[in-house]
């Protein structure tokens, strides 16, 4: 139910900042199914302030959550998509890229970020959902590669914050690729003796799962996100049954052993500090307090 | 064996018949009528596969008659042993791994097995495995790098397996740790895509030093249904998604995906599988002697490099779209 249109324009001051959320000033938590002040929600880190339900960040929203002083650096901003199968679905594909742009604002579904978490100099390829369902192609294959590139030159650790719903189909087997091609990266990032953190935000799925996202040395999930390799609706039309409940949650994942830790967008910054501090700081003894909150 | 016959192989294979009923009659009348209905056949041949389309090769690559990788393992190895199990949770039967001698060579052998009888197909769930399938190959190919023989892994799954035990023990991981383990496994790894490439399902066996195709497989981001029901919103509109997303050995072979194309008997590899198995035999052959002769660090660097370059975009920082 929408109240009062906001102008647009105002909506989206900076690219990859708005995503998921309808305009107006009320907004419907699809959580708790309760009616929330807007500004409520945005001044909460997008979490629902009364059932905790975590709204999906933009890409630009969550570095400037996570960087100290919202601050951070842009690089390989000169990669951009092209259409090497002339793919047209209903679209052209081309066509379909340019629209993603103008909406977002951003070249393609993730950006290459430095920057400092808890004083921690860190690298981050950051997904946006927002762009293509966060769909790996060939430009978001190349952009984590150099990423876990440059942290292993500068020797920095590695972060990766996914959002996606697996390979971008209208790249066709050149997406698939993109996770032989980012998991060989990550291969020999680990090499260069360097921490690599996956996040995995709502919903991490298919194609970015079965490579670099399931590949961290430690693997963080926010609470309540869709987490898997198969979509559910794919699973519950191949076993033609129910899917049990809070299957596929980062919860249901955490039990089965793929997700170290999960922990609430209000405490992620702080807890990463923690994590970067206690990999980095060569034993000399580190506050795992935020960490041991964690339960 | 029963056979089944796809629409376009039915004038073929009714002229073939003809000829047969003919020829068995041993009636020398017969002779000039045969010469041409052989002639008209050879035809029919060229005009029928010099031009497949996308979707004739998918009905091709899923020829319930086609061999799979037992079949080709029986044919081309002289001795072998299945190993079983991921010494985690279980044997999974989609995937069968273990040690053979081929052309006088100690190989580890990987690769995705299908049933052909209904009874089978359940025993090996369609060729579509679960996460232990992926550890078990992993597991036999790090048995390979420790003994230094060369891997042979034959790709042939419609898709990993999507259900609830799979996801449970996490076939996202599994994948992943494949790829991962096997770009830098280092012993000599060969890539043959004999039916199926079907998507992470495949990949999980699939990165190498040379990665081939048979002539008639194909390899997908996604089943051109599944692609046609999401993108078309119309899942009977399969062909055009497999026109579209390139999934031919030839397509494929121009986009740099794959390496090599292995040339399949007329008509496919199921209409003649001792052929099939024979020129496999000497393209793999070929291709080991090769890549065996490299030194290991070679063979890595030039393995990552590969997949390093796979990928199209545009670089407007050099305005070079590689």
């Amino acid at each position: 139910m929408v109240w009062f249109k906001k102008k647009k324009g105002i909506q989206t001051p900076v690219g990859g900042l708005k995503i998921e959320m309808p305009d107006g000033m009320w907004l419907k938590c699809p959580g708790c199914m309760d009616l929330i002040y807007r500004r409520e929600v945005e001044d909460n880190l997008k979490v629902c302030p009364k059932c905790d339900y975590h709204f999906k960040l933009g890409c630009r929203e969550r570095c400037e959550q996570l960087f100290d002083g919202g601050k951070y650096e842009e690089f390989d901003m000169d990669v951009y998509p092209t259409d090497p199968l002339k793919f047209t679905d209903s679209k052209k594909y081309k066509d379909r890229i340019k629209e993603h742009q103008k909406r977002t604002g951003l070249v393609d579904a993730v950006i290459n970020t430095e920057g400092k978490i808890a004083s921690c100099p860190v690298i981050a390829s950051v997904m946006h959902f927002g762009f293509m369902g966060g769909s790996m192609g060939s430009v978001v294959g190349e952009k984590v590669t150099r990423a876990f590139e440059r942290a292993g030159r500068k020797n920095l650790p590695m972060i990766t914050i996914a959002s996606t719903g697996g390979a971008r189909m209208q790249e066709g087997m050149l997406s698939l690729m993109q996770m032989a091609k980012t998991s060989q990266a990550a291969a020999r990032f680990a090499a260069t003796g360097n921490v690599f953190i996956s996040i995995l935000t709502d919903p991490s799925t298919a194609g970015v799962m079965a490579s670099f996202a399931m590949l961290g040395d430690l693997i963080i999930a926010e609470p309540g996100a869709l987490i898997g390799f198969a979509g559910p609706r794919v699973i519950k039309e191949t076993i033609g049954e129910e899917l049990p409940e809070g299957f596929q949650s980062a919860e249901f994942v955490r039990e089965h052993g793929f997700v170290d830790i999960i922990v609430e967008r209000k405490r992620l910054k702080k807890v990463l500090g923690s994590l970067l501090t206690f990999f980095t700081s060569a034993g000399k003894g580190s506050d795992l307090g935020e960490l041991k909150a964690q339960g | 064996m029963p056979r089944t016959i796809k629409d376009f192989e039915r004038p073929i294979i009714e002229l073939e018949d003809a000829i047969d009923e003919l020829t068995r009659a041993k009636d020398p009348r017969y002779a000039s009528r045969i010469k041409a209905l052989k002639k008209k056949l050879r035809k029919l041949y060229d005009e029928t596969f010099s031009n497949l389309t996308a979707w004739q090769r998918v009905d091709l690559a899923r020829h319930p008659d086609r061999p799979y990788m037992l079949d080709y393992v029986a044919q081309i190895t002289t001795d072998f042993v299945e190993l079983h199990g991921d010494r985690f949770f279980r044997d999974d039967p989609a995937i069968v791994v273990g040690l053979g001698i081929f052309k006088g060579r100690d190989v580890v052998i990987v690769g995705h097995q299908k049933g052909r009888d209904v009874k089978a197909r359940i025993h090996r769930n369609f060729g579509m495995p679960h996460p232990e399938g992926y550890r078990k190959a992993l597991r036999a190919m790090k048995l390979a790098e420790k003994f230094k023989k060369p891997v042979i892994s034959i790709v042939d799954t419609p898709a990993a397996y999507p259900g609830i035990g799979a996801e449970e023990r996490g076939q996202a991981e599994a994948i992943a740790r494949n790829i991962y383990e096997m770009s830098r496994l280092r012993t000599p790894i060969v890539v043959v895509v004999t039916g199926e490439g079907g998507s992470g399902g495949a990949l999980g066996l699939g990165v190498g030093d040379r990665v081939m195709m048979q002539e008639n497989s194909i390899y997908s981001v996604i089943p051109p249904e599944g692609c046609a029901a999401i993108l078309f919103r119309d899942g009977k509109r399969g062909p055009e998604a497999a026109e579209a997303l390139k999934i031919t050995a030839k397509d494929l072979l121009g986009l740099g995906i794959i390496d090599d194309i292995i040339e399949e008997p007329p008509g496919g590899a199921h209409r003649d599988p001792v052929a099939a198995a024979s020129v496999l035999s000497e393209k793999l052959d070929a291709t080991l002697d090769t890549i065996c002769k490299m030194t290991l660090d070679d063979l890595l660097e030039a393995r990552f490099r590969k997949f390093r370059a796979m990928g199209r975009y545009i670089d407007k920082s050099t305005e070079k779209s590689p």
